[in-house]
């Protein structure tokens, strides 16, 4: 049976579920459910399922690790891939990070994911670029960049990253005051670069949950604890002799990093733990940096006078997911900015958009081998489009009577998906491929020219008249 | 072939399929679904699994 002659009252969701204290009224409003869809289907007639022929090839936005492994995914598949970055180099936050929990170096492997990438014969880079405008949907985007060139793919996969917070406030430290004073990021820079006066340090104290787990951002970075446990244990290599002091709300080093903090632990490093009613103090006396702080478990104020202070800051969303990007692939955003899966388990690297997919930390904060696995996810799920010649595309679309049309141009306007344009005639046209069947040209038109097949005046009021027949 | 009929298994085998491929979804027991199908509740949306 043709599926667009389906209705379905939906009596469990919208009735038996909501009503669950009052079956007497429940079974009266299941009779009118029941009637409604009744009358609506009576007036419903079969639809055309319509496709769109699939350009097999895809859009990588964000040329970090993550982007780069879901390039590379796609490309290895043999599809035409064009990766854009909006810096002049491949690599993103990784370059930033020294090693991960394993002891593994992020370089070497950055800088050979890089050149896989940019030898890639499926692969067309382009540096220094952004995304100007996209049209189109699943099966044939079309997306215009910065210089103006445009390409066209059939699905597009979203990772854009996030940034590290900046101290600022509070939450300070005198970090960019007192030269002593450094992020993890900036920490890491010196481990890179072989600095030689870390070897010199005596006391280090450490400062986790800086600008995370707060009202203005309420969640878990994840990855700065076992990051600063980690720059912890490599300053004791450097030097066994270090003081080292963590001052943590929590310790999340999660799964098999909690080895991590047994290992830390176990060499001398001294965890002291604050709550945000005893904010660590931070000031400066006769040039050393003075931290006075609470220690709970000897319920003693402490104060440490150390030659490094390192502090765990948050990760944050970029501005673009939340700005250009999430209007540009009509994608989804929670509450910090962060872009928002269409279903945490059951759909977790896709979109609500359909052929538009994402990973990385624009996600979340997550550790570099969850962006790979997530990465990989991503690009499989979006190459189940690829394998495809042609996908569905939307069947309950609008129409327009052109005896009723009056030529005034409000349904070109507030189209959202370029489907409607005026002919030769002055007189409204829709290309079925590129509507989506919101109903936006149908409330906009003056003239009730236009409908939804399907959806029209007559099933909405055979349905009214239906609930109120008694 | 996909081994395991539990909720990773299934949803590679549905995947494969997507992607044209006809599939084999090899299973112990009587009943795909495994120890994810024994959860009531599942973290953090509270969606009964089954």
């Amino acid at each position: 049976m043709n599926q667009f002659l389906f209705e379905m009252a939906n009596i469990r969701d919208q009735d038996s579920w909501v009503h669950q204290h009052e079956p007497e009224k429940a079974t009266a409003k299941a009779k009118d459910l029941v009637r409604m869809a009744v009358a609506r289907v009576r007036g419903e007639g079969a639809l055309p399922y319509n496709m769109v022929p699939v350009t097999k090839s895809a859009l990588v936005i964000g040329g970090g690790v993550t982007g780069m492994t879901a390039a590379l995914a796609f490309a290895d598949q043999d599809y035409p891939v064009t990766l854009i970055e909006q810096s002049d180099m491949l690599g993103g936050n990784g370059r930033n990070i020294y090693r991960n929990w394993k002891g593994e170096r992020f370089l070497p492997f950055i800088n050979d994911l890089a050149a896989r990438v940019t030898s890639h014969p499926q692969i067309s880079v382009k540096f220094n670029s952004a995304i100007k405008d996209v049209a189109g949907s699943v099966g044939k985007f079309s997306t215009t960049f910065s210089d103006g060139q445009s390409f066209e793919h059939g699905v597009a996969v979203v990772a854009v990253g996030g940034e590290p917070y900046q101290p600022e406030g509070k939450w300070q430290f005198l970090h960019g005051v007192n030269p002593n004073v450094h992020t993890l990021l900036e920490l890491d820079k010196k481990f890179i670069d072989q600095d030689e006066s870390l070897k010199s340090i005596d006391q280090a104290v450490f400062m986790h949950c800086v600008g995370s787990r707060i009202p203005e951002r309420p969640y878990c970075s994840r990855v700065c604890c076992t990051h600063a446990v980690d720059a912890a244990i490599k300053l004791k290599e450097l030097n066994p002799e270090m003081d080292i002091f963590m001052l943590y709300r929590d310790v999340r080093t999660y799964g098999q990093r909690e080895r991590l903090y047994q290992e830390a632990r176990g060499k001398g490093i001294i965890f002291v733990r604050y709550d945000l009613d005893h904010l660590p103090q931070v000031s400066e006396e006769s040039g050393r940096l003075m931290i006075r702080c609470h220690d709970p478990i000897i319920d003693a104020d402490i104060a440490i006078q150390p030659d490094m202070l390192v502090l765990a800051t948050a990760i944050q969303p970029r501005a673009q997911s939340a700005g250009s990007l999430s209007k540009f692939f009509k994608c989804a955003i929670d509450g910090q900015g962060f872009l928002l899966e269409a279903h945490m388990k059951l759909r977790p690297v896709d979109f609500a958009t359909a052929g538009v997919f994402l990973a990385g930390l624009c996600h979340y904060p997550k550790s570099m081998e969850e962006s790979i696995a997530q990465a990989k996810a991503a690009a499989a799920r979006a190459s189940v489009i690829l394998a495809q010649d042609a996908v569905p595309a939307e069947s309950v679309t609008a129409v327009v009577n052109r005896a009723k049309c009056t030529g005034c141009g409000v349904c070109t306007e507030v189209c959202a998906f370029n489907a409607v344009s005026l002919d030769d005639n002055g007189l409204s046209v829709i290309n079925t491929a590129m509507c989506k069947g919101c109903g936006a040209c149908v409330a906009g038109c003056r003239s009730d020219a236009v409908t939804l097949k399907n959806i029209g005046n007559e099933q909405i009021m055979a349905a009214v008249d239906a609930a109120f027949c008694d | 072939m996909v081994v395991g009929g539990g909720v990773a298994g299934v949803q590679a085998a549905l995947d494969l399929t997507e992607l044209g491929y006809y599939v084999y979804l090899v299973e112990k027991s009587a009943a795909v679904g495994g120890a994810m199908a024994q959860l009531d509740k599942t973290f953090p949306t509270n969606d009964c699994s089954l």
